[in-house]
């Protein structure tokens, strides 16, 4: 049932093409994290998180993990281990979390999928004590989490009876299934679909982070004079989750206009 | 066996000298350096604070010390992974004190809820220090048992302090008055009396030589931290190793001691008997 069809499919295939992509942006982002923290921060979030995904890259040409959560498991060891600064164990707490949340589930259908999302949200809070409105990761995740939350509810109203009975059961056929059936358009409240609201809600709040002082880490100290600088956590969130949905664009010819 | 400690640093160099410097207290307990990144850059590295858990632990548990903020984090997380094992736990503690107040107290024997509470206490050290040499050991401040009793240990032990002045205004502090001068003339071995507030107090006097150094301390704290009790001697809390010794009581001391909660006259009873058999030292 887990090969039925790879359109939205959120399976071990995406997982490892998400945590590909992110290495990928980090990289790509990695001067602009540099500054961006240099700025109200000690300027090494963009080296520390390169350094991380980097590490996860070879982690992957070594094993190749069997479920989306063994990936996330092994992104969140991986994290931790290397990244050095805060924000190892923060985004490890987050993928550790989300790989607690999808078990050994070989397919995250839309209502996994945003238990994931908030799992690893929750996790951040927990890690770093911070709040919504700190100027931290929490702003990018949690607009993130409640526009998946709202894609996701799309979705059960708009399937109908088979949502409804596959939602609450197993994972893998509710994936599946809104793949085949539900897919009819841009995959309304399927897994792209979400990820997709996540990714732009996350960029979104990371934006609105610019004018806020901050509370937590080290920004907290500089008082007003963080006003106007963006905050790196929220922003590699931001693009972190924004490879999440491009893997499942790609992953679905028919989610990709509605990641696009 | 013992606690075992590990010490999470940003820096490998932190991290070894924290542990050198325990050490010297603590020859037979198992400290554990997790500093820098796996490279031997400045950070904390999950690999190494999961590797120093596991050298760690020699079956007794392990207390984690940790220095600044991400560290803490990488520690929680570690923690985590393990699946939040009960056997160890993060002292929430200055590292430098705090390691070499838990060394001591492993070295004691003490279990691991006691080396955790010796390590957490380690900086209140100073504010019970001071207090004592100024004479106002009555101050609570250097405890950790809450504010409703400690109104009245600071009225009973200023009363043991200055008997001849008797009662204090207000009927509490009159009561705890009375049984302060009641036993600091004498009559220690009996029941410690209870103050009107039920708290259980006596006072003794050391009689062996060294007193109250490490070793006794560490008698008492691993006892007392065994049992539910709020208990101070001289107004440092008593479940403290590190506190107890710095009230740096010697022979002929006078100690106010003054505990609530369920284990309250087990606990006192206990302070008792050590002190009047001079801890098995004379």
């Amino acid at each position: 049932m887990a090969d039925n069809g790879t359109a939205g499919t959120l399976d071990v295939a995406w997982a490892i093409d998400w945590l590909r992509r992110s290495a990928a942006v980090v990289a790509e982002n990695r001067v602009a994290l540099i500054e961006l923290d240099r700025a109200i921060g000690d300027g090494d979030h963009g080296e520390n998180l390169d350094r991380g995904f980097t590490a996860i890259l070879a982690k992957l040409d070594e094993e190749l993990p069997a479920t989306p959560g063994a990936a996330f498991k092994l992104a969140a060891l991986t994290l931790m281990s290397k990244v050095g600064g805060a924000a190892g164990p923060l985004y490890g707490t987050a993928f550790l979390r989300a790989g607690t949340a999808v078990g050994d589930a070989a397919v995250l259908d839309s209502a996994l999928l945003v238990a994931a999302l908030t799992a690893a949200r929750d996790g951040v809070v927990a890690r770093g004590k911070a709040e919504l409105g700190d100027k931290t990761m929490i702003d990018a995740w949690t607009p993130a989490v409640d526009a998946a939350a709202a894609a996701a509810d799309m979705g059960g109203a708009a399937g109908g009876p088979f949502a409804g009975a596959g939602g609450p059961g197993g994972a893998a056929d509710g994936g599946a299934g809104s793949g085949s059936d539900g897919a009819f358009g841009a995959d309304v409240g399927g897994p792209a679909a979400v990820l997709a609201a996540a990714a732009e809600a996350a960029e979104a709040g990371a934006a609105a982070t610019d004018p806020l002082i901050a509370h937590k880490g080290r920004a907290s100290y500089l008082g007003e004079r963080a006003i106007g600088h963006r905050d790196p956590g929220a922003a590699s969130s931001a693009l972190i989750l924004r490879a999440a949905a491009d893997a499942a664009a790609a992953a679905s010819p028919a989610a990709s206009e509605a990641g696009a | 066996m013992s606690v075992g400690l590990v010490i999470v640093s940003h820096s490998s160099q932190l991290a070894a000298g924290v542990v050198e410097l325990a050490a010297q207290m603590a020859r037979d307990v198992v400290l554990v350096p997790a500093g820098g990144t796996d490279d031997g850059g400045i950070g904390t590295s999950l690999e190494k604070v999961m590797s120093a858990l596991g050298e760690a632990d020699g079956g007794d548990g392990v207390v984690v010390l940790t220095d600044l903020g991400s560290a803490v984090m990488t520690a929680e997380s570690a923690l985590e992974f393990m699946g939040n094992p009960g056997n160890v736990v993060l002292a929430d503690a200055p590292l430098v004190e705090g390691a070499v107040a838990a060394a001591v107290a492993a070295q004691s024997g003490a279990a691991l809820a006691v080396v955790r509470k010796a390590a957490e206490t380690a900086l209140n050290l100073h504010g019970a220090a001071a207090g004592a040499t100024g004479g106002a050991a009555a101050s609570m401040e250097g405890g950790q048992s809450g504010g409703a009793p400690g109104g009245a240990v600071a009225g009973v032990a200023a009363a043991g302090g200055r008997e001849a002045m008797g009662g204090g205004p207000g009927p509490g502090t009159a009561g705890g008055g009375a049984v302060g001068a009641r036993s600091a003339a004498g009559s220690a071995p009996g029941p410690g009396g209870a103050a009107p507030d039920g708290a259980v107090t006596a006072v003794l006097t050391l009689i062996n030589p060294l007193g109250l150094h490490a070793r006794p301390a560490a008698i008492l704290a691993g006892a007392l931290g065994a049992m539910d009790v709020d208990i101070a001697i001289n107004g440092a809390d008593a479940q403290s190793v590190f506190l107890l010794m710095a009230l740096g009581a010697g022979k002929g001391t006078k100690l106010n001691v003054t505990a609530t909660g369920p284990d309250a006259q087990h606990a006192v009873d206990l302070v008792r008997s050590e002190v009047e058999n001079g801890f098995g030292e004379l």
